[in-house]
This record gives structure tokens, sequence and C-alpha cells, in this order.
């Protein structure tokens, strides 16, 4: 696999999303819960983000916020010139089905629909979708379309999420520990999956994990504790997944 | 010391397992709500029609004893006083009575329609000895006033009448006005119905009681009698009674004797009971149907989605039973609610029920009593139905391992189902396919819903069909049978030269005159009494009509049979039959059937005018005409036939229809109203729940599809596409059933005087199917609320 090697950002290529002062509280009783506190991010296209952090550090909801399912307390975030933070329930649902594709954890599959079927549940509502089959071939699933959830292994029921993800074409992809659930080799088979979805079809990538180790293979790299951004770093190589060791 | 120990901690477990069931019983509060619901119309049903029924038998025997209401009844020609030792002394009578009844015409004041009255006499001195009257107002008859009446209540009521007013009748001819003193009822007019008609009408139509020593002399009746009863001793055999009855009556003309069940006010009044019976078994036995399926899948889920609780109780050292008790606490509260509901409901609507019964029937002291027993048995009946239900799911619960409890239950299995396989899938988009699978993952349960949403369908048909029977009967009897204007009928037959005077009279352009001959009909060693009506041949104003509207020729020769009455002398086209006549020369001739007839009104026989005459050896006698009078001269002839004395009773088909049309409207906004109600709770019922449940098997994945992009609407009909796909067999199969049932209650109502027709209009189907699919959508629209709030998040977050 070929190492991919990149250089200085180019800091005036494209943010598909950019948040400023991004902040999220909840209410939980008589306590007041900070998840978020005046996050800044930019996301810029074809790029691919790994959010690091232990549970409870804000990441999934600064993920729920990027991915249109939550709104921030307070902050703004655009999606190019559409600003998010003010959309309604309704805007929001429609800038999730014609922008984002999203991997669960627990790869949420419909039990009663095959393989193809899960991708073309996606595919029926899509603008401009790849045909259910060629998705699943780029997860390398060709040979599985026919088969339900409960046919499947972990990994190639993740797999078959990913496809259901990208046949749309979205531009930005999220990913909620995709690799929680899988034991580690399955779980590199995953994600190399997700490193050749972005390379080859340039699809902007969040991923967010608690495992350090993953990384290294983002261009970007941010650290999140108690609902704020503690460190960024960028990765100027990004590291073959196969290097990859938990 | 160990043990006062295990005692507290026993006492904090049971209070909190105790907690945890109020507290997830309030979180199903719906489901509960809803299971609840169908419970307690399930009791409600039993409560208001067998205890209405309970209160109405209740009420009828104490009626019959105190009115010494008779077991045999015969109407005759004319026999002396003389003759009354000689019916007291057949074996097996305990007690006999006679007295003289007439029909006659009434002159109401502000009525220019024709109004009857039923003249009974009362005896001179004490009460009568059977068949007594119970004065409600005013008081008894003086013998030695000649013109004192009584009259019914009913009638008193619909006229405005009171002791101390006065009223015209036409009595034997001559004009006579009549002092009330009493207003009266009797079992014996219960529901009182005039002659030819089908329905009371109460406004045209009263008994009038007076003392025998005023009526007897005005029908030429001094020192006779023209009705017998008798009250049998017990243990006595009815029909050995009735056989020499009829022989002692004989020389004077007897009608035939008949049995109490064939005295048309209790045949209603028991008509009404039967069908009480039926419906107060039939009904709950439904909705605790519904209810147990209910119960049986709410529970099965609640057990599935608290495996990991069970786990927990069970690790932490609760016995098995104290488990099963926990979940089956569950079913106990919602039958207890239900019952509750049921109960209280059941009194007020029984107390309604039984205020539209004193409406028909007056039966004194009558009010609805809820009796112990009966709330014993219903309570008994629902729980024993809710434990059943809940059974399977409980045992589910008690034998899950622990361990096993602990770990997440597998995913759910599918394939393509039969359909698929079948190749409908294939037309089908993924949303469609999942609809359709799970369905088919789950075909029992899908099954038994349908079933469910389907009685309520059904339900809604066999309370719309009877009016839809009655309809048709009315278009019937009133729109192709009963085509004239007035139907005249004489005291006593009169010479059929009659014709030509009721066509001299103002305003008459047809005169078709008809003739009713009494006679015992045998066919080996069945007989019925009955009636054959001769009528004119090329008549055009009344004619024999079968149930399908169409015309049936009146052959020359021979009878035509009501099919009720050849099913009773078991004949069929082309036997003959013996006719008995049981009035004029009382001769018996051999005559054929010249065919049968479905029809919806009493046993009759029809024959062709002259073709009776020449059965009965009399050529020139009729009984009655009918008659087409234009509309402007109407309310003239009505006075005119007033006052000939010939004239027993004027009958109009218009008046007689418009009382029934007003009757029918008002009964359809009660029932409707019910059935809609009581069809409503099964569906929305089944529906609701099974959504409800649908929602939490697969919350997750209709979040994922929300997260995904899919609009609200989009996972609802995902969610609710299911339960359309139930809702959609269960309208089919509900019209099947209601079909049935419908046919059922059609055959188990079926008396001698009145069928309900078998018909069922399109427009009954389309209706209960209707109403069904809107519960249905209310349901649904309830759920669809829970599922706009689905929270996304947290549902992606963890695994079930």
């Amino acid at each position: 696999m070929a190492v991919t090697t990149q250089t200085d950002r180019d800091d005036s290529a494209k943010a598909v999303l950019r948040a400023s002062q991004l902040s999220k509280y909840y209410e939980m009783g008589e306590v007041k819960v900070h998840a978020l506190k005046n996050v800044d991010l930019s996301l810029y296209e074809g790029e691919l983000l790994v959010l690091l952090g232990a549970s409870g550090s804000g990441k999934s909801t600064l993920l729920n916020i990027l991915g249109g399912l939550d709104v921030a307390s307070s902050g703004s975030l655009f999606y190019g010139d559409q600003e998010l933070s003010t959309a309604t329930a309704s805007e929001l649902t429609q800038y999730r089905r014609d922008h984002v594709g999203f991997v669960f954890q627990f790869y949420n599959l419909i039990s009663s629909l095959t393989a193809r079927e899960n991708v073309s549940l996606v595919t029926d509502i899509a603008a401009d979708p790849m045909k259910p089959e060629e998705a699943l071939a780029l997860v390398g699933l060709e040979s599985r379309l026919d088969h339900f959830p409960a046919q499947l292994s972990g990994g190639e029921q993740q797999r078959v999420a990913i496809a259901r993800a990208i046949a749309k074409r979205p531009r930005i992809l999220l990913c909620d520990e995709p690799t929680g659930a899988l034991d580690a080799s399955t779980g590199r088979l995953v994600l190399s999956v997700l490193n050749q979805v972005n390379r080859e079809t340039g699809t902007t990538m969040a991923i967010i994990t608690h495992n350090a180790a993953i990384g290294r293979i983002g261009d970007t790299v941010l650290r999140m504790s108690s609902g704020e951004i503690v460190e960024r770093s960028r990765n100027d190589v990004r590291e073959d997944v196969e290097h990859i060791e938990w | 010391m160990v043990n006062r120990g295990a005692g507290i901690v026993g006492r904090l477990r049971v209070a909190a397992l105790q907690r945890k069931l109020l507290r997830e019983c309030w979180h199903l509060k719906g489901q509960m709500l809803s299971i609840a619901l169908v419970v307690a119309t399930g009791i409600m049903t039993v409560i208001t029609m067998r205890g209405s029924y309970e209160s109405l038998i209740e009420a009828q025997q104490r009626y019959y004893n105190d009115m010494r209401f008779a077991d045999v009844w015969s109407s005759l020609r004319r026999a002396p006083d003389s003759l009354r030792p000689q019916i007291q002394a057949i074996p097996g009578v305990a007690l006999a009575d006679t007295r003289v009844s007439f029909l006659a015409t009434l002159d109401l004041e502000g009525l220019d329609a024709p109004a009857q009255g039923r003249f009974v006499s009362l005896p001179e001195r004490s009460r009568p000895v059977l068949n007594d009257i119970l004065i409600t107002r005013g008081r008894y008859v003086d013998a030695a006033t000649p013109d004192e009446v009584i009259i019914s209540e009913k009638f008193a009521n619909a006229r405005g009448l009171n002791p101390g007013d006065s009223l015209r009748a036409i009595i034997n001819g001559r004009a006579r006005d009549l002092d009330i003193v009493g207003i009266a009822i009797s079992p014996e007019h219960s529901y009182s119905v005039p002659p030819g008609s089908l329905l009371p009408e109460d406004d045209r139509y009263g008994v009038l009681w007076m003392s025998v020593r005023a009526l007897g002399p005005a029908y030429d009746m001094d020192g006779a009698f023209n009705e017998v009863f008798v009250k049998l001793a017990p243990g006595t055999n009815e029909r050995a009674v009735i056989s020499r009855l009829n022989d002692v009556l004989e020389p004077y003309g007897g009608y035939g004797a008949y049995a109490r069940r064939d005295q048309p006010s209790h045949m209603m009044l028991q008509g009404e009971l039967d069908q009480n019976r039926v419906m107060g078994t039939a009904m709950p036995a439904i909705f605790l149907g519904v209810a147990v399926f209910l119960l049986h899948l709410v529970l099965g889920r609640l057990i599935t989605t608290q495996r990991g609780e069970i786990a927990v109780l069970k690790a932490f050292g609760y016995r098995d039973a104290e488990v099963g008790r926990h979940f089956l606490m569950f079913a106990l509260v919602a039958v207890l609610a239900g019952a509750l509901i049921g109960t209280l409901g059941g009194v007020l609507l029984g107390r309604g029920y039984i205020g539209m019964y004193r409406q028909y029937f007056d039966l004194p002291g009558l009010q609805y009593r809820l009796s112990p027993g009966l709330l014993v048995m219903a309570l008994a009946v629902s729980l024993a139905g809710a434990v059943s239900g809940a059974l399977g799911a409980v045992r589910k619960a008690v034998r899950l391992p622990p361990a096993e409890a602990m770990r997440p239950e597998p995913p759910a299995r599918f394939r393509p189902g039969l359909l698929e396989r079948l190749g409908v899938g294939r037309l089908l988009p993924a949303s469609g396919r999942m609809i359709l699978r799970n369905v088919e993952r789950k075909p029992v349960q899908a099954f038994f819903s349908s079933l469910g949403v389907a009685f309520s369908v059904a339900i809604l048909i066999i309370g719309l069909f009877m009016f839809d029977g009655v309809n048709h009967l009315i278009d019937l009897q009133f729109r192709k049978i009963q085509r004239e204007d007035i139907s005249v009928s004489f005291l006593q037959n009169v010479s059929a030269s009659a014709h030509y005077d009721l066509g001299r009279l103002q305003g008459v352009t047809r005169v078709e005159t008809y003739r009713s001959a009494p006679v015992r009909l045998r066919h080996g060693h069945w007989s019925r009494e009955t009636v054959i009506q001769g009528m004119e041949r090329d008549g055009v104003l009344r004619r024999i009509v079968t149930v399908d509207g169409v015309v049936h020729p009146l052959p020359a020769e021979g009878v035509i049979l009501s099919q009720v009455l050849a099913r009773r002398l078991q004949v069929k086209t082309g036997d003959w039959l013996i006719a008995e006549m049981l009035e004029g020369r009382r001769q018996s001739e051999r005559v054929r059937v010249a065919g049968v007839v479905e029809d919806f009104l009493g046993v009759t026989a029809y024959m062709d005018l002259e073709a009776l005459h020449r059965l009965t050896g009399e050529y020139d006698v009729i009984s009655g005409a009918y008659l087409s009078v234009q509309a402007d001269e109407r309310s003239g002839l009505y006075r005119e036939l007033k006052q000939v004395p010939a004239v027993a009773g004027v009958a109009s088909p218009a008046s007689m229809l418009e009382s029934f049309e007003r009757e029918l409207a008002r009964n359809i906004f009660i029932s409707v109203g019910f059935l809609v109600g009581f069809a409503s709770v099964i569906a929305v019922g089944v529906i609701y729940n099974g959504a409800r449940i649908a929602l939490s098997e697969r919350g997750r994945e209709l979040a994922s599809l929300r997260v995904m992009g899919f609009h609200r609407r989009e996972v609802a009909t995902l969610l609710l596409g299911e339960q359309a796909v139930v809702t959609l067999i269960a309208i089919p199969l509900g019209w099947l059933i209601g079909y049935g049932l419908a046919y059922l209650m059609v055959e188990s109502l079926q008396t001698d005087t009145f069928r309900i027709p078998y018909v069922i209009a399109a427009r009954t189907y389309w209706v209960a199917a209707l109403i069904t699919v809107a519960a249905a959508v209310a349901s649904a629209f309830v759920v669809r609320r829970r599922l706009d709030s689905l929270d996304l998040i947290s549902v992606l977050k963890t695994r079930e």
C-alpha cells in the first residue's frame, strides 16, 4: 500500500465545516454539565481527522453536533455557507440526508434487511448514489450481498455499515468508535477500508476513538478532555494502517 | 435471629418489587390503559347485557306471577259461559278464565288517521282469575256504570289522556263516549303492537278494559265469551291440554289454542331476552380473547426488555416464584383497572339500557340490579383470561437462567418469507421488504393482531347489518308488498258485495278484497294454526314478494306457504296438506303446496281468493279490503269509515312507516354509538400495542435511519407500515367473520312473527372498515408522536 505524504497544509484549502466557540451544556437536574467548551475547529475537504479522548471528554458531543444530530448551546457552525447552528430539525435532517454519512460503534444495521438492501435503503433516498453492489465491492463484500446481518461477522457488519454510509457519496463521513466493538485485526481491516475510502473518494472524514494509536492514520489529530480541545497535531505522514498495533 | 432478619429482608424485597411494578406500570401507562379498556369493555358487556337479562327475567317472572299470566290461550267465535266448568275440568288445568275481546275503531280528537282499540272485558265482581291488570293511576271500573273504561298506560301517555278524560269509540257500529277512570298495564300488552304492524304505535293503538256487563251486550256476547286462558298445574303436559282444549272449543268456533311462548307480547320480550343472553356471552368472549392476546404480547415484550433486570434479581437471590409473581402482577393490575372501569361503566350502561326497555315493555319494578354473583363471575373470567395470557410470557422469565439473562438477546434472524420466495419481494423497495419481513417473521403474532382488528370490523358489521335488514324489510313491506293507502278490516266476514260499497266511497280509486281464513294445517303428525290469506289473483295493491323483492305469482289452485311455515310442517312444493278450517263450516280438505316463499313476517299461507272460497265451501265472504285513495280525500274517508258499523279497523301503511322510521332512527343513533366505541377499543388496543412494541423492538434501527437522514414521515411509514399491513389483512377477514356472525345471528333470532332479512349492504362493509381504519390511524398517530421524540443520540451509543 502506498504511503501518503502530506506536507504543509495550504490554509486556504476549502473548509467543509467551520465551528467557532461551540459550547454545549446539559441541565442534569440542578447541575449544569458542560459537555463542550468553546471549541474552534475546521474540517477541510478530503481531510481525515481523528478525535481522541477518554469517555466523557466531549468527543461524541462534538461529533453529534458536527453531524447535525444535536445543536450547540452557543457558538456557530457552518457547513459551507449554511449555518447549522440555527437550522431547524427538518433542515438538519436534510443536511444529514444529503451530505453526511455515519458509521456507528455497533453498526446499527437493519436486521430484517440483507447487506445489499441495507445499502439500498440509503441509495433509495439519495440524489446521486453508487449502486449498492458497487459500494459493497468497495468494502470487499461483493460475495456477501444477500446475507442478513445475523449471518455476518462483526467486521463484515461494520463494512456493510461503511458501504451504507458511503453509497450516497456523502461529503462528510463521521465514524463514532468504528472499531470499538471489534478485535484488533478486524479493527485494522475496517480502518484500512475507511482509509481507502478517504483516499479514493476524497470524502472528508472524522473518526472518534479513545484508542490513541489510531491517531497516527489521520491528517489531523485533536485530543479532547473535559469538553475542550487540549492538543492539536498534524501528521506529516499518515501511517499505514497495517503498522498500527494496539 | 436469622429468621427474623430474613423476614425483614423479605418484606423490604417485596416493597422494592412493588415499587418497580408501580413505576413500570406508570411507564407503560398507555399500553396498560388500552388493555384495561379492552378488559373493561368485556366486563361492561357482561354487566350490561347479562345484568339487564337477569333484571328483566326477574321483573318478568314477578310480574307474570302477580298478574297470574296464563299458560295456554285460545280465541273462538262464541261460547256460552256454561262451557267454563268443562274447560276447568280438563286434566292438568289448574285455573281457567274467559272474557270478551274485540278490536274497534277509536275516534280520537286531533287525529284524522285511523286509530284502533283492543277492548277487553273485566269481570263484574272481583278481578280476573288470570291475566289481571295492574292499575297505575285512577281506579278499577264500576260495573254499575257501563261507560267506564281503563286504558293502557302507553296509549294514555302517547295521547295525553288521564283519568277523568273521555274518549269516543265506535263499538259494534255505535259511537260511544267512554269515561276514563283508570290507567293500567298488563303482561299481555307489555309490548303492544297493533294487528298487522311491526312496531308499537302507541298514539294510534291502545288497550281498553271495560266491565263485561258493558262490553258483553255491546257485542252480543251476553253470557258468552270469545277468549279463554288456562293456567296449568305443575308438571302438566302442555300439548295434551292444548289438544283437549281444541276439542272442547271445536263446536264453538275455536281458532286453535297456543302456548304462552307464542303469545305476541311474551314472544317479543323473550326474543329480546334471548338476544341479550347471546350477546352477553359472545361479546365478552371476543373482548376477553383480545385482552388475553394483548397481555401476552405486552408482557412478552416487557420481559424481553428486562432480561438484564431479571438476571440481577435472580443473581441477588430472588426465587423464580417471586420473579414470576412480579410479572403476573402486571396482568392483574390491567385486569383490576379494567374491572373497575368496566363495572362502573356497565352499571351506568345497564341502567340506560333498562331505561330503554322501559319504553318498550312495561314491566313494573323493572330496574337495573347488579347481582354480586355476576360481578364475581365476570371478575373471575377476566382474571383467568389475563393469567392465561400472561402465563406464557411469565414462564419465559422464570425459566431464564441468570447467566444467560445477563447477555443481550441474540439478534433476530430474518430470512426471505414465502411471499418473497414467490417473487413478490422484488417488486418492493427495501423499506417495503423490511415491513413484509417483520410481519412474516412473527406470523402467529401478525395473525392474532389481524384477527383482533378483524373482530372490530365484525362487531361493526353485526351491529350495522340489522339496519340493512330492517331497511330492506321496510322497502319490501311498504313499497312492494303493502301498496294500498288504507286497509279496512271488518268485524266479521261480510258479503263480497262490500267491494262495490267501498268502491263508491268518495276518493276511492281501487278496491281489492281479501279473506283471512283461520286454519289448522296438518302434514303427517306436524300441524300448525295459522291464517290462509285469500287475495285477488290479479291484485296490485297486495302481492306476495320474496326476500329478493321478486313478485311471486299467485297460482289458481293450491296454497303458497312462507318458508318458516313450510319448515314447521316439513313440506315442500308439490306436497299435500290437510286444511282444517277453523271458522264457518269448519270443513277439512286436502290442499296442495303450490310454492314456498321466503318472507319476513308471520307464518302465513296465501291463496287465490276464489280457490279459498272453494276450499271453505263459502263463496260470498270477505274479511276486509285494500283501498287506493286520492291523497286529498283520505281524511274525509277516515271520518266516513269510522261511522261504518261493520268496520273493525282502518290501517294506513304510511302512518305505520312513519312511526317505524322514527323508532329506527333513534335506535340507529344509540346502537351505532356503542358499537363504534366497542370496536374502537379493540382496534386501538391491538394497533397501539402492536406499534408500541414494534417501536421498542426497533427503536434503535429507526433512530439509525433518522441519523442517516430519513425524515420523520419516512421512519413512521416503516414503523406503522406493519400495522397497516395488519389492518389491511384484518378488513377482509373481519368482513368474513362479520358475514358469518350475522348469519348465525339471523338464524338464532328467527321467530314466527319476525325474521331479520340476511342482507348486508355494501355500505355496511365499507363503514365497518372505515371506522376500524380510523381507530387504527388514531392509535398510529399517538405512537408517531412518540417516534418524533426518539432520542437519536442515546439510542446509538448503547446496545439494547
